[in-house]
């Protein structure tokens, strides 16, 4: 298994959080694992997005030419890197806020309003970026849920058992989310 | 007092400084070479006080009693040599960077008595970064400051020091403000830093001098020991051969006019009270 | 606590490998891509009762390195491309006086300002001496976050065998990214030697020490050069290097750290293509596993030479084969990352 996805969104959407908890549920099942952040004046505005490599084997390279998986959480980040989908791959568009559709059509693309999911199941938008992991788990099942579960567990054990459930709850309702046809499909 | 150092030198080189000729059994000894300086025949030029300076340092580290316990940082200049004539560990440091050894070292052991010792390109020209940011640490280190107005090692050009109208090997028309700048004074600069617990200025030309340099130099270890910050004592010293002139002369230059431009005094003294016995 | 794995950035492995690895002193100054650096150990040196002094400039820094380090202490600084570029002056009087000592160089793309993105356009600087003189440092190429975990340790011992500057040079995807590693908080201290040489106060001791780099006697400095460059010598019995799929490779690539690992990449894609492609990795830069390249080298068509410079280690890979063996070179500058599939299509090439 080989697995390369980038998550993209604006700063403070949790994109680089989406990575590390991805990353962090790989170490738990022994799966090989790389994050790596864009950095430096990107950062501020405009787009944030890391790439993640999950491998049954040693990870050579941390960043590729195209990915499995692009996940885009605004629209600069659909049109800076749906061209970096496989021809086969997946794209996932946080149609909350992203009002336009991806020009491709040799990719599986799924549109979850990951804001208005997060906004119902937990009263705050801030989880949307849990609810597109439990989508994107939903669709390329490379990672046990429970390793995810475990994660976010480990990633917001500092704030409390209340952040911890909102979260989880947020990623179960992620999961349901492209089953419940909040998607469509090319 | 140059001369006075000069003949203690030549003393040094006949039987180490000690004083044993059997007609003289019976005399007490009151005078002899410092034990933390060492035997070794200074290079400096006539005239000079940098010799001076380091016997004042090494009776200082004798009377605190910190010859075991001390680590010295030696400039590039004239001084780059000061290693070879203190019996102290020494460290010879990059051109101007001594405040950040020192700095180093004091971080790394501080416990242990830590000096640098810095001429006026050295500390005031190309290490001016690292002794204001030294100072502005209040970093428990101890700087004796050598000020003559001139890059002597080089061969005599312009220091960040020299006077205004000076005539040097690059300036030699005499120095110019209006191309060169004015002469950095170094104490008034630091005088504003709060990491500063000791600064004084003394011209090195007269027993009297020395004495007072004396006094101010036992305040800038203080302020190591006792836990104040950084002292820093500046001496205005001749320069007779790169200025041109007679040893004499040039103290007579020193008190006439090098103090115009450098008063001297105290500018900063944080220390609590006299001097502990 | 034991070691164990956590999901780490290399940068924060970086730092708490220099504390397992008995670092006493931290002086730096901030620069990206290394900032995390200098942050995790502000906080967990002086923890620890240690040493952590955020300098006025990296100039201050590499002496107050040679300050900490003269007095007997493990110290270290850690920097990117142009704040390195600073501390040379340093890092020759360092080299000459025989200081051990750690520079960290989190390269990024030059030159001048440059960016701020992965580059490892300062081999020259960092293998060849980088500032004036015939000096050298111990050259450590960590490729994933587990080595920047362990090679601080590793640099610090080698630096106390040898009484040299050793150098970590890592790059500014090494430094961000993030990978499972097995790091530990509290490591137990290393043993650190005896230096009877340090300048830390006579404390009964019958001679004074002197640390100094200056040797005014030309025979005098020569002969200290001869003792240098003898040193230089014995290292290279620690030379260290790594392999992947080289025994029936007909391409060698050669490559060190983030290039070690696009190339890892490449040769994988090249094999699914039916090209048989290997990896040979110096770990360490100096001393240069020329022997290992030339042993290696054999048996194989060509060598390709991957770096994120002009080509800069490819000159020791060419000497190295001494002309036996065609070596090709891909390379991207300023801060470029080439793909796995841009590796493979130059190994096809090679392979033609």
């Amino acid at each position: 298994m080989l697995e390369e996805t980038i998550l993209a969104g604006f700063g403070g959407q949790g994109v680089l959080m989406m990575g590390k908890l991805l990353a962090q549920a790989a170490m738990e099942e022994g799966t090989s694992a790389t994050w790596l952040p864009s950095y430096g004046p990107e950062m501020r505005g405009g787009t944030a997005n890391c790439i993640v490599v999950l491998s049954d084997d040693e990870i050579g390279s941390p960043v590729s030419e195209k990915y499995d998986t692009v996940v885009a959480m605004n629209q600069p980040s659909l049109q800076k890197f749906e061209s970096k989908v496989r021809p086969g791959g997946t794209l996932l568009i946080n149609k909350s806020i992203v009002p336009i559709k991806t020009s491709r059509n040799d990719v599986n693309t799924y549109y979850v309003e990951a804001n208005d999911i997060a906004e119902s199941e937990c009263g705050t938008n801030r989880s949307a970026n849990v609810v597109m992991l439990g989508a994107l788990q939903s669709v390329r099942q490379k990672l046990k849920p429970d390793s995810i579960e475990k994660a976010i567990a480990h990633a917001f054990e500092s704030k409390g058992q209340n952040v911890i459930d909102a979260n989880l709850k947020a990623f179960a309702a992620g999961m349901n989310a492209i089953d419940a046809r909040e998607t469509a499909t090319p | 007092m140059t001369t006075a150092m000069n003949s203690q030198d030549g003393m040094n080189k006949q039987n180490g400084g000690a004083v044993a000729s059997e007609d003289l059994v019976d005399l007490k000894c009151v005078f002899e070479r410092p034990k933390s300086l060492s035997d070794k025949p200074f290079h400096y030029c006539p005239g000079c006080s940098h010799g001076t300076y380091h016997r004042l340092i090494a009776e200082m580290i004798d009377e605190f009693g910190f010859m075991d316990n001390t680590v010295g940082i030696c400039p590039v200049g004239c001084a780059v040599f000061a290693y070879e004539y203190f019996e102290t560990d020494m460290i010879e440091a990059s051109h101007g960077r001594a405040p950040a050894v020192a700095t180093g070292v004091k971080r790394a052991l501080p416990d242990r008595f830590v000096f640098t010792y810095q001429g006026d390109g050295d500390l005031a020209s190309i290490g001016m970064g690292e002794i204001i940011h030294a100072a502005a640490r209040g970093e428990r280190i101890t700087v004796f400051f050598v000020n003559n107005g001139i890059f002597g090692m080089t061969g005599g050009q312009m220091a960040p020091t020299s006077l205004i109208g000076q005539r040097t090997t690059t300036s030699v028309q005499g120095r110019d403000p209006r191309t060169t700048g004015h002469p950095i004074k170094v104490c008034e600069l630091l005088s504003s830093l709060e990491g500063v617990a000791y600064l004084a200025r003394v011209a090195l030309t007269s027993p009297k001098n020395i004495n007072t340099c004396r006094k101010y130099m036992r305040k800038a270890i203080r302020a190591q020991t006792e836990d104040v910050g950084l002292g820093l004592v500046e001496v205005l010293s001749p320069c007779p051969v790169q200025w041109g002139m007679s040893p004499g002369d040039a103290l007579h230059h020193i008190e006439e006019d090098v103090v115009k431009e450098f008063p001297p005094g105290e500018f900063v003294d944080k220390l609590a009270g006299p001097v502990k016995a | 606590m034991p070691a164990k794995m956590q999901l780490t950035k290399g940068n924060e492995a970086l730092a708490m490998g220099a504390i397992a690895g008995g670092c006493d002193c931290f002086f730096g100054y901030p620069i990206t891509p290394q900032n995390e650096v200098p942050e995790v150990l502000s906080y967990e040196l002086p923890k620890r009762g240690r040493v952590f002094v955020q300098a006025e400039s990296e100039v201050a820094s590499i002496n107050m390195v040679y300050g900490a380090a003269a007095a007997g202490k493990r110290a270290m600084t850690s920097s990117s491309s142009p704040g390195v570029s600073l501390m040379m002056e340093g890092l020759s009087y360092i080299a000459c006086a025989e200081l051990p000592c750690l520079i960290v160089n989190v390269m990024r793309g030059g030159p001048g300002l440059g960016s701020i993105t992965p580059s490892q356009g300062d081999y020259f600087q960092a293998c060849k001496g980088g500032g004036h003189g015939d000096y050298h440092s111990i050259v450590l190429a960590p490729w994933n976050v587990q080595e920047m975990y362990e090679f601080p340790a590793l640099a610090f011992e080698l630096a106390d065998r040898y009484r040299c500057p050793a150098m970590l040079l890592a790059d500014g995807v090494l430094g961000a990214m993030m990978e499972p590693a097995e790091i530990s908080d509290d490591a137990p201290p290393p043993n650190v030697p005896e230096k009877p040489w340090a300048t830390n106060g006579r404390n009964g001791r019958a001679h004074k020490n002197v640390v100094n780099s200056l040797v005014i006697d030309p025979y005098g400095l020569r002969d200290h050069n001869l003792k240098l460059q003898a040193k230089y010598k014995a290292m290279e019995c620690e030379t260290r290097w790594d392999t992947r799929d080289v025994d029936d490779a007909e391409i060698l690539v050669v490559a060190y750290g983030i290039s070690a690992r696009l190339a890892l990449s490449g040769c994988k894609l090249a094999r699914k293509q039916g090209i048989k492609a290997g990896l040979l990795r110096p770990i360490t830069l100096f001393p240069f596993p020329s022997k290992q390249i030339a042993e290696c080298a054999t048996n194989k068509k060509r060598i390709l030479v991957v770096e994120l410079s002009a080509g800069q280690m490819v000159e020791d890979v060419r000497l190295a084969v001494n002309g036996k063996v065609p070596v090709d070179f891909y390379g991207e500058m300023g801060g470029v990352i080439p793909s796995p599939a841009e590796v493979c299509e130059k190994i096809v090439e090679a392979a033609r």
